[in-house]
């Protein structure tokens, strides 16, 4: 493990016997776990080369126990990490040795579905799925669809604010939210937002969506539902240079098309899965384009020609269209499970995740195939071409002293070369653990404090969630500092009316 | 003394924020004043005026991404994008009209500073949706960025969303980055005659539930009805819905929502043209405009959930004569009062109470905004929280003090 976490509070440590009794009270039952092996799999979450046993593990069932463990951690100076359901790939409910871990996973109910309004209001360990499962007769669903979606809970959605391969047309969590009731550090409830679009004042469910778990625990949470459209169609388009198939997404959307998903996969990824799941994938092409058009009948047909059409102008070598939902599945299954398939040629991979500017994309590959020869891994590229978010995936043996070291260089490398063509670190799964010591290549130091700073707003002690996202823990008081210079003739060349 | 700084970047903001900082003074920050008349009527020392930071800096139609200084005017944004068929999808209103301001002369830093949108809000998102990436000067006179030029990213704390909306009380924009999306090929719009409110709400809740994937929707009473042109030879309330995309697609959609809506009364429709204009003039609450005959009116803009749009309306009309117009599928609620000391504020705040959601005072004169709330007030752990917020961009207060709530 390559990452510092905060050093142990040997105070709070000693006086665990005493923290777990106290939990105890307010979470009677089995909802206080504190014995090593009950502990055990709450070690990791999604990014399992890092580990760590908590000091215990607590599992609320209602706001008002929440609220009293936190405010119980607030007053005591006790460090807390929330969790979901634990499939976060960067570490962000990776548990502390000297906190408790807050499991959300009781708060599993939907508690209202209203049509006329187009909202459900859900518990936060209610998984992504269940929430469009539940209105599914009503041939409505909630977009955002991150591929952990049968497992990961809204809960965690909002804090990492989750996309999906729909983002580029139907927008990420933060845009499908519209309230949250959220317990602070300190076990003050508050409520943000409702039914209703937009905030009467600052947009804090805005900010507390995509804060991993760092500004407060979510205990209800409205989301929007949408119609689900009325038909897709999927075009299977490949090209024998990336370049083409970057001039393919580029046209699609200069045509003004915004496709419901469009997929890019490079030729490793395509092997390997073509190998896996016989999709019936090209195997001669170095880019492979899936274009889903979603909509009435008569749009999806009349998009779906035009891009037919701008695909022959970028010399697509393969153009397949669906005409029938089977079909459509079929040229699906093979990227649904680019993952696993990557999984059977290598022994481990890892999944990195940032973005970039679309136009980037082949000089982004081909310097990828550098490093890749620099540090002798190969690596296989699934990106989401609609919204320009990469997923390379980096082949590595864990049990090969070294690979794990170089993998993660490796991948380290590809982010800041994201960064330096105009993209970012993290696209969709969060900075976590993983990517927090990056984060200076993004962001000056000023820009760090002033964020730290709103944490202060939230967390005077810095006790949630602390170690994650920031690679230096400051003190609030020494944040909130001014250095005001009180010289009174300054700046002379102002222009003043 | 009125001192007034006008800064050409960046650089300068930062100075004139520390320079006001240094001396202890407050700064106004406007951008071509639009809006000025908008929030609690406050006193400040000095003036931050960002219109001297103007340009388009980058425009990538391919990427849907288009880079601007915060003083440069809408319009200028508007023009280039729609030589490339495309536009900002969340629909800003102009506040020119309704306000007695100047019309068309909006900059991109106050139309992101207030988060406004418009009709197709429901569909689109608002102003914050659109929000990419910032550069700003903190209250503590520091820039700082947040955010980037692409659409997916998680980095960070969202800073975006919170400037969008805050009124100039967190930093000063200096460069933002949003997103563009294509201008649909045409549009067309159907309306339902002569609903009442509690009608239309379900007209409208019955197209939202449809797959006619409808992007506005409006319901107008006859009153206001009768002041825009596309509607007043109708000489009725219309309920209108808005269908935009190539024409097959609208041409399927419009059969598809006849069908479902001819149960409900009398159909008629408004053509491209008309469409366009219509929902333009939805969009800047034409009917209740500065130069109209309610234009002395005090103008309330409430947010609340569809349901519940006609019972807060309602209220507002049979309690006070107000005149309303609803959109957003009948969650946005836009209520001219007849004018009074108070604006009305405990009425339209206990209707809103009791409905959830959120009312803003658009509209009145100085001393009522000076003695009202005009934005809605928070309850106590929230306001708490709110003004730690502001202090962690503003500590002494030097942004646009006491213009969202007295004392933040």
């Amino acid at each position: 493990m390559s990452i510092v976490m905060p050093p142990f509070d040997e105070a709070v440590l000693k006086r665990r016997g005493e923290i777990v009794a106290a939990l105890r009270r307010i979470v009677p039952g089995e909802g206080v776990i504190d014995s090593e092996a009950a502990m055990r799999p709450f070690e990791s979450d999604g990014l399992t080369a890092y580990r760590q046993l908590p000091m215990v593990v607590v599992l609320p069932e209602t706001t008002t126990q929440v609220a009293a463990v936190l405010g119980y951690c607030h007053r005591e100076g006790i460090k807390v990490v929330p969790r979901g359901a634990g499939t976060s790939l960067s570490g962000g409910a990776l548990p502390l040795g000297d906190g408790v871990l807050l499991g959300m996973a009781k708060f599993n109910r939907i508690r209202d579905i209203d049509y006329e309004n187009r909202v459900a209001v859900v518990e936060p360990g209610v998984t992504n799925l269940a929430v469009s499962k539940a209105v599914e007769h009503a041939g409505f669903y909630y977009a955002p669809d991150p591929s952990s979606q049968i497992a990961c809970t809204i809960g965690g959605n909002i804090a990492e604010n989750s996309g999906g391969v729909h983002c580029l047309k139907y927008g990420m969590t933060t845009n499908n939210v519209l309230g949250c009731e959220l317990v602070l550090m300190t076990g003050e409830i508050i409520r943000l937002g409702g039914k209703h679009l937009d905030s009467g004042g600052y947009d804090l469910m805005g900010i507390v969506t995509g804060s991993e778990g760092l500004l407060g625990l979510v205990t209800e949470i409205t989301v929007r539902i949408l119609k689900k459209p009325q038909t897709a169609r999927a075009a299977l388009l490949g090209f024998a240079a990336s370049e083409d198939g970057g001039e393919c997404v580029a046209k699609i959307i200069g045509a003004g098309i915004i496709p419901g998903g469009m997929e890019m996969m490079d030729r490793p990824a395509i092997a390997a899965t073509e190998e896996f799941v016989h999709a019936g994938y090209p195997l001669d092409v170095e880019a492979l384009l899936i274009v889903e058009l979603d909509g009435p009948q008569a749009e999806v047909d009349h998009l779906l020609e035009r891009v037919q059409e701008i695909a022959k102008s970028c010399r697509a070598v393969t153009c397949r269209l669906s005409n029938s939902e089977e079909e459509r599945l079929l040229f699906w299954a093979g990227r649904k499970a680019a993952f696993p398939a990557v999984g059977r040629i290598s022994p481990d991979y890892y999944c990195m995740d940032g973005t970039i500017p679309r136009a980037k994309l082949p000089l982004v590959l081909r310097r990828m195939q550098e490093l890749s020869a620099k540090y002798g891994l190969r690596c296989a590229n699934v990106f989401h071409a609609g919204d320009g978010n990469l997923h390379p995936l980096i082949l590595y043996d864990a049990n090969k002293p070294g690979e794990l070291d170089r993998a993660e260089q490796f991948g380290a490398d590809i982010l800041r070369l994201c960064v330096e063509v105009g993209g970012v670190l993290t696209g969709e799964h969060g900075v976590g653990v993983e990517k927090r010591d990056l984060m200076p290549v993004m962001f000056s130091e000023e820009d760090l404090n002033q964020q730290q700073r709103l944490k202060c707003a939230f967390d005077e002690k810095s006790l949630l969630n602390p170690g994650k996202v920031f690679p230096t823990l400051h003190r609030c008081a020494e944040l909130g500092r001014m250095h005001v210079h009180a010289g009174r003739v300054a700046f002379p060349d102002l222009p003043r009316f | 003394m009125a001192d007034s700084f006008k800064p050409h970047d960046a650089a300068e903001v930062e100075a004139a924020i520390r320079s006001a900082l240094a001396d202890g003074k407050t700064l106004e920050l406007t951008g071509a004043g639009t809006k000025r008349s908008i929030g609690r009527a406050a006193q400040w020392d000095a003036t931050l005026d960002l219109a001297g930071l103007s340009g388009v800096t980058l425009y990538e139609p391919e990427e849907l991404v288009l880079s601007a200084r915060a003083g440069t005017r809408l319009a200028e944004i508007e023009a280039l994008t729609a030589a490339r068929h495309q536009e900002l999808a969340f629909e800003p209103m102009d506040y020119g009209p309704l306000l007695g301001t100047a019309s068309g002369a909006a900059t991109i830093g106050g139309v992101i500073a207030a988060n406004l949108s418009g009709p197709r809000r429901i569909k689109a998102g608002a102003a914050r949706d659109h929000f990419l990436g910032v550069s700003a000067v903190s209250g503590r006179g520091e820039t700082f960025k947040s955010g980037g030029r692409v659409v997916k990213n998680v980095t960070g704390y969202d800073l975006c969303k919170l400037l969008a909306g805050s009124w100039g009380t967190l930093a000063a924009i200096t460069d933002v980055t949003i997103k563009v999306l294509p201008q649909a090929e045409t549009e067309q719009t159907i309306l339902v005659l002569d609903q009442d409110d509690i009608a239309a709400r379900k007209v409208m809740a019955a197209a939202m539930g449809s797959y006619a994937d409808v992007s506005a929707a409006a319901h107008v009473p006859a009153a206001p009805a009768a002041r825009m042109a596309e509607t007043a030879p109708i000489r009725t309330a219309v309920t209108a819905l808005r269908l935009e995309g190539v024409a097959p697609s609208v041409a399927q959609r419009k059969s598809l929502l006849e069908a479902l809506l001819a149960p409900f009364g009398s159909l008629a429709s408004l053509n491209e043209v008309n469409s366009r204009a219509f929902w333009r003039g939805v969009r800047d609450v034409m009917p209740f405009a500065a130069a109209g005959p309610v234009g002395q009116h005090d103008v309330w803009r409430i947010s609340t959930a569809p349901s519940q749009g006609a019972t807060v309306g309602r209220t507002l009309a049979e309690k006070a004569g107000a005149e309303v117009l609803y959109d957003w599928a009948g969650g946005l609620v836009w209520a001219a009062l007849p004018a009074a000391d108070d604006a009305h504020a405990p009425l339209v705040r206990s209707a809103v109470a009791a409905s959830g959601g959120h009312a803003t005072l658009i509209r009145a004169p100085a001393a009522v905004r000076a003695a009202v709330a005009v934005f809605s007030p928070e309850p106590k752990p929230l306001a708490a929280l709110t003004k730690r917020v502001r202090q962690s961009f503003d500590p002494q207060g030097v942004l646009n003090p006491g213009r969202m709530w007295a004392g933040i």
